[in-house]
């Protein structure tokens, strides 16, 4: 009711929001903390400092290589979804397609079937077809679930686009596709970069999946999984953990940057 | 008129669904003109003008731009340009970008490219905006930037949906008086989409009018304000009063009618009409007179009770109540020194008094 309360509240809020952030993050920063631990167990009291976990990191090739496989399997599949998503996207929203709503719910269900159903059915229907297991099933499997992540967050960017600036740019002389190239493509880039990033982060840690319907090729979560029930490769595995956590920390932090020079330099110079 | 159309309309229709959103339309656009379409939304104006830029094809019927049938061509491929409703100026690109974005495939060197670009960005009055973005500009000026955008690519025709309906009424009517200038100037065929006949009046040369898909009349504002042919066209330009009549007798070119409320009028036809048949008779509010007393003998005048008015400024605009049938008539007042519409009392007696040149007579519906 009066001003002295209200004043109150703001530091109430940090409250929250200190509880909230170290929730998130103290956790994940075990793995830094215990990746530079001279001891080959995961608990306290620390022993000492080094780096020889990173060393073996560096040195393990069945951990460097499952870290390729999963990088591999994300970049395309992200590559992949998004541009199916756009496809999709494009069509809904240019096109007054009859039952529109319930064909989008359609395209939709692998949000909502548990990943272990998929899992299971996809590996009967693989079997049953004789198709072997490999990198690229697993790839086939993560393509299904990260399409419509892709559908979603491009129709929400598509919907909103005014369909005039494409009439403006025929108007003015260039063709549909270079229209694509030089109007649609910049104004619904944020779209296709979220796309991008989200569908490669879903790729890149997705578990279930990959234990079903890969062979002798593991990506990194299940190299991880099956690193854990030897106490010797858990520590490289730390120092991996910590390693793509931090590169992720600065990739943010530099496009963020980026982002904010860019949208400085823009209102500058327009001065 | 000299017939060298640069748009023909040939016939042409196109239909949504039931809807005849065009209907049969024929006419012709002459080189040079600043001509407008006007009609109520929904009667097929803007679908005519993006008939034209190639954003719809006619299902019957063909257009020509300077004599040669366009039905075939894409829109890129047309030579015309247009101006958008919303003004569609590219939001990933500054202003210099956008008005240069029809370039590209010109030929021209980046120098004459730029060159060009700022003497559009001086012809719109926006010299050194050239690094702004869209979301930096204030609605008047994405104008300008859509029109200079359109106009450096030497449009034989410019095509202008609505581009004003956005603005606020004095740079409304600021813009007006430039585009008007601008298209003498530039000499280029200016087509002018709008629903505002006030606008209309203002900047054509001449002006279509346009209901349910068709076409009702094609004429300069002045005759299309003066002599409507029907009763819709006189409706919707302006304010009129209309009274029904009957024609009872023809002598020579005048016209004999027996009209409500007026009584026996006189009145000028070069039409034929036929006796007995009804008509409307229009007067426009302002020109009726307005008397606190009786004018005398000879004038011709109705007597009435002033009922509701509205102030607005200039003028005035006020209901004036028959006495002898219930109807309503509008009047307006030209508010100076000689006469105030605050003189007037609700319920007061006055009488109207109109000239036999007023009278609009109307056949048509």
């Amino acid at each position: 009711m009066n001003r002295s309360k209200g004043k109150l509240l703001p530091s109430g809020l940090y409250v929250y929001a200190i509880f909230y952030l170290s929730f998130i993050y103290i956790p994940i920063l075990f793995i830094p903390l215990f990746s530079l631990n001279d001891s080959k167990y995961v608990s306290f009291p620390l022993k000492g400092l080094t780096l020889a976990w990173y060393q073996d990191m560096i040195n393990n090739p069945s951990m460097i290589n499952a870290l390729m496989n999963s990088f591999k399997i994300g970049l395309t599949v992200s590559f992949l979804s998004t541009i199916l998503g756009l496809l999709t996207a494009k069509a809904v929203t240019k096109y007054r397609l009859p039952g529109k709503l319930p064909i989008i719910g359609f395209m939709l269900t692998p949000l909502v079937i548990p990943e272990i159903i998929l899992g299971i059915s996809l590996l009967i229907l693989l079997s049953i077809i004789n198709i072997p297991l490999s990198l690229v099933t697993v790839g086939f499997a993560h393509l299904l679930l990260c399409v419509p992540f892709s559908i979603l967050i491009l129709i929400a960017r598509m919907e909103n686009f005014d369909k005039s600036m494409e009439e403006a740019s025929l108007d003015l002389g260039e063709n549909s596709w270079m229209t694509f190239w030089r109007v649609t493509f910049p104004i619904i880039l944020p779209g296709i970069v979220a796309s991008l990033l989200l569908t490669f982060t879903i790729s890149f840690d997705e578990f279930v999946l990959a234990f079903f319907l890969s062979s002798t090729e593991q990506t990194l979560p299940i190299y991880i999984w099956s690193s854990l029930r030897f106490p010797s490769k858990l520590p490289p595995t730390l120092a991996l953990g910590a390693t793509i956590f931090i590169a992720s920390f600065l990739i943010i932090t530099f496009s963020e940057w980026l982002r904010k020079r860019g949208a400085n330099l823009r209102s500058q110079s327009s001065i | 008129m000299i017939s060298n159309p640069i748009i023909s309309f040939n016939n042409v229709s196109k239909t949504f669904g039931e809807i005849k959103a065009v209907d049969n339309v024929k006419f012709n656009i002459e080189k040079g003109e600043f001509f407008s379409i006007l009609g109520p939304s929904g009667c097929g104006k803007t679908t005519l003008l993006r008939m034209i830029a190639g954003f719809e094809s006619p299902d019957s019927g063909e257009i020509f731009i300077d004599g040669q049938p366009i039905s075939n061509l894409p829109p890129n491929q047309r030579p015309v340009n247009m101006v958008f409703q919303n003004y569609a100026i590219f939001p990933h690109l500054n202003v210099h970008a956008n008005i240069g974005f029809g370039l590209r495939k010109s030929g021209l060197s980046k120098r004459v490219s730029n060159r060009k670009i700022h003497e559009m960005l001086e012809l719109i009055k926006l010299p050194g905006y050239g690094n702004r973005r869209s979301n930096e500009l204030s609605g008047g000026q994405r104008q300008r930037v859509a029109l200079a955008r359109a106009l450096i690519k030497q449009p034989k025709v410019l095509l202008l949906d609505e581009p004003l309906g956005a603005l606020d009424k004095k740079l409304r009517e600021q813009m007006q008086i430039e585009l008007r200038i601008l298209q003498k100037e530039l000499g280029i065929t200016f087509i002018f989409v709008t629903h505002d006949q006030e606008e209309a009046l203002t900047l054509s040369d001449r002006i279509a009018v346009m209901s349910d898909g068709k076409v009702l009349e094609i004429a300069p504002p002045r005759q299309l304000y003066r002599s409507p042919a029907s009763y819709f066209v006189a409706n919707f330009l302006g304010n009129m009063n209309f009274f029904k009549g009957r024609v009872t007798d023809s002598i020579d070119q005048d016209l004999k009618v027996s009209v409500d409320i007026l009584g026996e009028i006189m009145i000028n036809s070069s039409a034929l009409v036929k006796i007995d048949k009804t008509v409307w008779i229009g007067i426009r509010p302002e020109n009726l007179k307005i008397h606190l007393h009786y004018p005398g003998g000879n004038k011709m005048c109705v007597q009435g009770d002033i009922g509701p008015s509205a102030y607005m400024g200039d003028r005035s605009y006020c209901y004036v109540n028959t006495l002898n049938r219930h109807k309503t008539i509008l009047v307006s007042i030209q508010n100076g020194d000689q006469f105030q519409s605050t003189d007037l009392n609700t319920h007061q007696r006055v009488w109207l008094e109109w000239s036999k040149e007023s009278l609009i007579l109307i056949t048509q519906n």
